[in-house]
């Protein structure tokens, strides 16, 4: 019978001895070294049963597939747009997915989305080489135009959805404002100015006290809300994770 | 008695004459200096960590996994590291350091590079780059090891896949025996001979990533210097892994 050294929600620095036995198993994040459990980087230790994992705290976005990401067109190619995910790579929307109408021989391609224009869009495919292809077909999946962008660190997009989009929806009921939040801590805000900043503001709240529980009570005290319940528009994009957050509109 | 070099000859009769080193600032052999290290110093970076070791301070930043251009120093296989280290024009004890890279900062950026990379792991993004940019606004000598201290920390911050942490220290030989974490005044002293040894260590499995040497040592010597080093190293890892926390404590309930 193992024994866990460090416990649940603690802070694992990396070559950290996280649990020690072989009825441990390492998951995301860890590594076994002979009995032990160890920390591959550093993060939050969250244990499911026997499995071990770590839940980073920081770093960059790295495409997944499936994933729901904002990104703005910084090319527009002979046969499709290049877009910059607020990543190391850049993913290709070809023309094939990039819309469902016909398009021309030739035809100019700015006329759909046109160099500085930001998306919402999804992640089809990411090879090894971390070639990523993104698709704008699906529910949800458009052109933003007008609003604001706002960038966080993507291992707080957890939090500003909330679980189920319980954050999320609050602070789109209690502004009255579109709120599109990408995978890749890209957040797109539209409504009128004096909303679009009261968002902003609560955001960056949310990024300063992302540690607390019950943040999702603190916010709707914050904004004066009057209850916090996932809005109609939620959709489950990613079942891995019941709250790794999602895509929203 | 068939003494061949005229050096060991010198060194041997000094040794004699004043065998007992004292240190002036009163520290024992392995005594190391007043350290502080603090997490998350430049909030623009993706990770960055202060470490300061006496006189020396080192700043690190890491900025990545980012793109990687030129094309030609990109690696399909993994992710590279890129280590800068740079002493700034007013960091040493008086005069002006030229600035710019020059050879010394371009090994010390090598092997700060070599130290670093035996731990972490960038398989996950291949054509990319990690950098890290250290910067010494103050230095009295174990710059290059304050610096690797730094930045390990700084990239643990970046949330870069890393399997341990790597810690290091600059231990000198004065006369026959072993001082950890030289003072500049120290390293040059000219009433004996002085070898100054720089190391670092992957802290769990003990592995060494630099071992640097400057002066003339006995094999004895080094092994004693490694051990007194080692030691060492356990003390600056618990200060790493403290200040890595502490940024991050807000982050538990």
């Amino acid at each position: 019978m193992g024994e866990q050294l460090l416990a649940n929600k603690a802070i694992a620095v990396p070559g950290e001895e996280i649990a020690r036995g072989m009825d441990f198993v390492p998951a995301a994040g860890t590594y076994r070294d002979k009995e032990s459990i160890l920390a591959a980087r550093l993060g939050l230790v969250s244990t499911d049963n026997r499995l071990i994992k770590l839940i980073p705290l920081s770093g960059r976005y790295l495409p997944k597939r499936g994933d729901m990401i904002i990104g703005q067109v910084i090319d527009v190619q002979l046969s499709g747009w290049r877009i910059e995910l607020n990543s190391a790579y850049t993913a290709l929307l070809s023309m094939k997915e990039g819309t469902s109408e016909y398009i021309e021989k030739g035809a100019d391609l700015r006329k759909y989305f046109d160099l500085g224009d930001w998306i919402g869009t999804k992640i089809i495919n990411v090879t090894t080489q971390r070639l990523v292809d993104v698709s704008m077909r699906g529910p949800g999946l458009h052109k933003l135009s007008g609003g604001r962008i706002i960038k966080v660190n993507p291992s707080k997009v957890p939090r500003i959805i909330g679980k189920q989009g319980s954050m999320i929806g609050m602070i789109k009921n209690a502004t009255n404002t579109k709120v599109v939040v990408g995978q890749n801590g890209v957040i797109w805000v539209s409504g009128k100015p004096g909303d679009e900043i009261r968002v902003l503001d609560v955001i960056r709240k949310i990024e300063r006290e992302s540690h607390k529980s019950g943040l999702t009570d603190v916010i709707k005290t914050y904004l004066g809300a009057p209850d916090a319940v996932g809005d109609g528009n939620y959709e489950q994009m990613d079942d891995q994770n019941e709250d790794t957050g999602e895509h929203h509109e | 008695m068939a003494i061949t070099n005229r050096w060991t000859i010198r060194m041997k009769t000094q040794v004699n004459i004043m065998s007992k080193y004292q240190r002036t600032d009163g520290r024992d052999a392995d005594g190391i200096r007043p350290m502080e290290a603090k997490v998350g110093v430049i909030p623009q970076a993706d990770g960055s960590a202060m470490f300061k070791i006496g006189n020396t301070i080192a700043y690190a930043a890491v900025y990545g996994p980012r793109e990687l251009y030129p094309r030609f120093l990109q690696n399909p296989e993994t992710g590279i590291l890129r280590c800068n280290y740079n002493m700034m024009p007013f960091s040493g004890a008086g005069d002006r350091v030229r600035p710019g890279a020059n050879r010394r900062s371009k090994e010390i950026s090598m092997v700060t590079e070599n130290a670093l990379r035996p731990v972490i792991d960038l398989h996950d993004c291949p054509n990319a780059v990690v950098d890290v940019f250290i910067e010494l606004p103050q230095t009295d000598a174990g710059s290059r090891c304050a610096g690797i201290t730094a930045a390990a920390m700084a990239l643990a911050d970046a949330g870069i896949a890393m399997r341990d942490m790597v810690s290091a220290i600059a231990v000198g030989r004065i006369g026959d025996g072993s001082y950890v974490d030289l003072s500049y005044e120290e390293e040059a002293l000219e009433d004996y001979p002085v070898a100054d040894i720089p190391m670092a260590f992957v802290n769990r499995t003990g592995e060494v990533t630099l071992l640097q040497m400057d002066g003339e040592v006995q094999t004895e010597g080094i092994m004693d210097a490694l051990a007194k080093g080692r030691e060492a190293c356990k003390r600056i890892h618990a200060l790493q892994t403290q200040a890595l926390k502490n940024k991050f404590q807000g982050d538990t309930q």
